[in-house]
């Protein structure tokens, strides 16, 4: 889950980490008030995507009447594709030196990466391509946690202009932060000393562990949730994981592996897939609201069915899918494939009750779907 | 990472629950040493013809020890189930459990190296010793999906890693062993691991790897790949898929030009292994390399 800023930079202050004055506006009053209160402001859009900057979307405002008029400019703007709907009104900083820090879960040392540069201000991606010798990096123990001995030798050597002390003690702030709080990514950038030498978190990027939810229920509040369509909103409503795409080949199929792979069967066949819809998992037997999410998409012209048993049983994903086509009797070409635990019950089902039979491999049902949508019988 | 072998004594944890009794009892049925359970509610009981204990620690000084264990353990429960396990000295943790936090899994994993405990998952469907032994909610006694033969399958996903199976039977051809090494972003046995595994296995003479989208495990086991003793094809999940979704799996997301299906197939071919299109071709092409 992300968090934007406004909603990132209070579990860095709550931390011990100095965030600048702010206060989140929605209208022009509200920037304009703010402004007044606090004086000197930065407007900043806040969308859950990165070059604000670029898109036009932070400005220095001086007075509330400035503020007023950015704020006018910036509320409505479309920033990578999400609508600008509040804005960051924060004191103006005076930088003297942008550096980065940020705290990642890390797949190759399986455990938390910390990242410092004395490169603030870019993507990480283009620090590290840029000056790779001004960035740390410091694989971290979970059990034992980030220490002093470990992230003032990390930062001896970099110019830090006399601040090591303190920006080693704001790295093991961010740490106390991401443990805290669940992150899987948590970055100060640009992490700013300013011209009176105090190191403050201008920016913060904070991205739970989706994992983590049901114990970070309170946070999960301030959180800005994935923006879905209403059949995806359906699916998380009901636990069950569907993904709309451009395509009209539908697709049900048990577990993600399988679920992906079907799509990419029928694009190999040359058709094009309307969803991912996978019922494994907790949700194996959820085959009658799965079957209506898929029905729901419009143009839709085939499905394919595709179930291989592992801990999903077929014969219950068939019964409840049959449960569902029974009652919705939908007009619509089915294919199936079904393989695994509970397959020779899941096929005699289907020939019991829809009088089908099920194609010799997914390939095979796949094909046979691709060819039903682009109008031909498929059989 | 090692094989689970019908020698191995197996320890599961949360042996009382619904999912726990009802694979146990098809473990046992398939020829998995079942030694122990753990349930604290339960311990004293039998279950499944074995003894229940309140801790895995309890369970090595009080039975004749176990080498392996296996967990059905809820997402929030796990850490302490699996540091239960390493303290016990278990030697391999099988990881069942799907939306583990990943700061526990970071944990579990950081003591597992120190003490030398091999963890396959987490969010695997297990394993499979075909004609041995299984662990984990695989359909191992489905004679259609695993028939002792020689080829060995490793895979993220345990669906599709399912349909291969199936798919190298109705070839003709049969598994030495399947690995689920498991679709979360962290996990103990790499795809890296599995390889080396299988490639050194007994009775092996070719080794089908099942990858997906994200991450970077693919492109780091195609170094290794050059270097196998044994031919290896693969196959690619997610060619199709979105970048910046998570596909079912929480490993399964491209992240700009990070994690795609271009970068791994490329990553693959260069070490000379062959990438397959579909999974039902896995058959001819077994057959053109084996005969």
């Amino acid at each position: 889950m992300n968090f934007e800023e406004y909603a990132a930079k209070p579990i860095l202050a709550a931390a011990g980490i100095a965030v600048p004055v702010s206060q989140l506006a929605r209208t022009l009053d509200e920037a304009a008030n703010a402004a007044a209160a606090i004086g000197s402001v930065v407007i900043k859009a806040q969308v859950p995507t990165g070059k604000r900057g670029k898109a036009g979307g932070i400005q220095l405002a001086d007075t509330p009447d400035q503020a007023r008029r950015h704020a006018e400019t910036i509320i409505g703007m479309e920033i990578g594709g999400h609508v600008v709907e509040k804005v960051l009104v924060e004191a103006k900083s005076d930088i003297a030196y942008e550096y980065y820090a940020a705290i990642l879960n890390d797949p190759a040392s399986k455990g938390p990466m910390l990242m410092f540069s004395t490169e603030g201000g870019m993507d990480i991606e283009e620090i590290a391509a840029a000056t790779p010798e001004k960035l740390r990096t410091l694989a971290i123990d979970i059990r034992r946690g980030l220490t002093l001995d470990q992230a003032t030798p990390l930062i001896d050597g970099l110019d830090l202009n006399g601040a090591n002390d303190a920006v080693a003690a704001v790295l093991l702030k961010l740490y106390d932060a991401y443990r805290t709080n669940d992150a899987e990514l948590l970055e100060i950038n640009p992490l700013i000393q300013t011209t009176a030498g105090e190191i403050v978190a201008l920016d913060c990027k904070f991205v739970m562990d989706d994992s983590a939810i049901k114990r970070q229920a309170e946070l999960v509040a301030h959180g800005t949730p994935d923006r879905l369509t209403p059949l995806e909103q359906k699916g998380e409503d009901n636990v069950i994981k569907y993904i709309e795409l451009d395509g009209n080949v539908a697709v049900l199929a048990n577990g993600a592996g399988l679920t992906m792979t079907t799509m990419d069967v029928i694009r190999h066949h040359g058709g094009a897939p309307a969803n991912f819809c996978e019922i494994g998992g907790e949700a194996y037997t959820k085959g009658k609201v799965a079957l209506e999410m898929v029905l729901e998409k419009p143009g839709v012209k085939s499905l394919v069915v595709n179930f291989c048993g592992a801990f999903a049983r077929c014969d219950v994903m068939m019964d409840g899918l049959l449960n569902a086509w029974e009652e919705l009797q939908p007009d619509l070409p089915v294919f199936f494939s079904i393989a695994g635990t509970g397959d020779q019950e899941a096929i005699r089902m289907l020939r019991d009750r829809l009088q089908m039979q099920p194609y010799a491999n997914m390939d095979a049902a796949s094909k046979a779907a691709v060819e039903a949508a682009n109008g031909g019988t498929g059989a | 990472m090692r094989i689970l072998r019908k020698h191995h004594r197996v320890l599961i944890q949360g042996i009382t629950g619904k999912q726990g009794t009802f694979w146990t009892e098809r473990m046992q049925q398939y020829g998995t040493q079942v030694v122990g359970g753990v349930n604290p509610k339960k311990a004293g009981t039998l279950h499944c013809n074995v003894p229940v204990y309140a801790t895995a620690v309890e369970a090595m000084q009080a039975g004749n020890g176990f080498e392996s264990s296996i967990m059905f353990i809820p997402p929030l429960a796990v850490k302490d189930a699996a540091v239960d396990a390493i303290e016990a000295g278990a030697k391999n943790i099988c990881i069942l459990t799907e939306h583990i936090p990943v700061q526990d899994v970071m944990y579990v994993m950081a003591m597992a190296a120190e003490r030398g405990t091999m963890i396959t998952g987490p969010n695997t469907a297990g394993s499979v010793t075909v004609g041995e032994c299984f662990q984990g909610f695989m359909p191992a006694f489905n004679e259609r999906i695993f028939k002792r033969g020689r080829i060995g399958v490793m895979s993220r996903s345990g669906s599709l890693g399912t349909l291969m199976c199936q798919n190298i039977v109705s070839a003709g051809f049969g598994q030495s062993a399947f690995i689920g090494i498991g679709g979360d972003p962290i996990i103990g046995t790499t795809t890296r691991d599995a390889l080396e595994a299988l490639d050194q296995f007994e009775n092996t003479d070719a080794v089908v790897l099942v990858g997906e989208i994200g991450g970077a495990m693919e492109e780091d086991a195609a170094e290794y790949a050059a270097s196998m003793v044994k031919p290896l094809f693969a196959f690619i999940a997610g060619g199709a898929a979105p970048a910046g979704k998570k596909m079912g799996h929480a490993g399964a997301i491209v992240m700009g030009d990070k994690g795609t299906y271009a970068s791994k197939k490329k990553a693959l071919e260069s070490a000379g292994v062959h990438v397959l299109d579909t999974p039902s071709q896995v058959g001819d092409d077994l057959r053109q390399t084996l005969g």
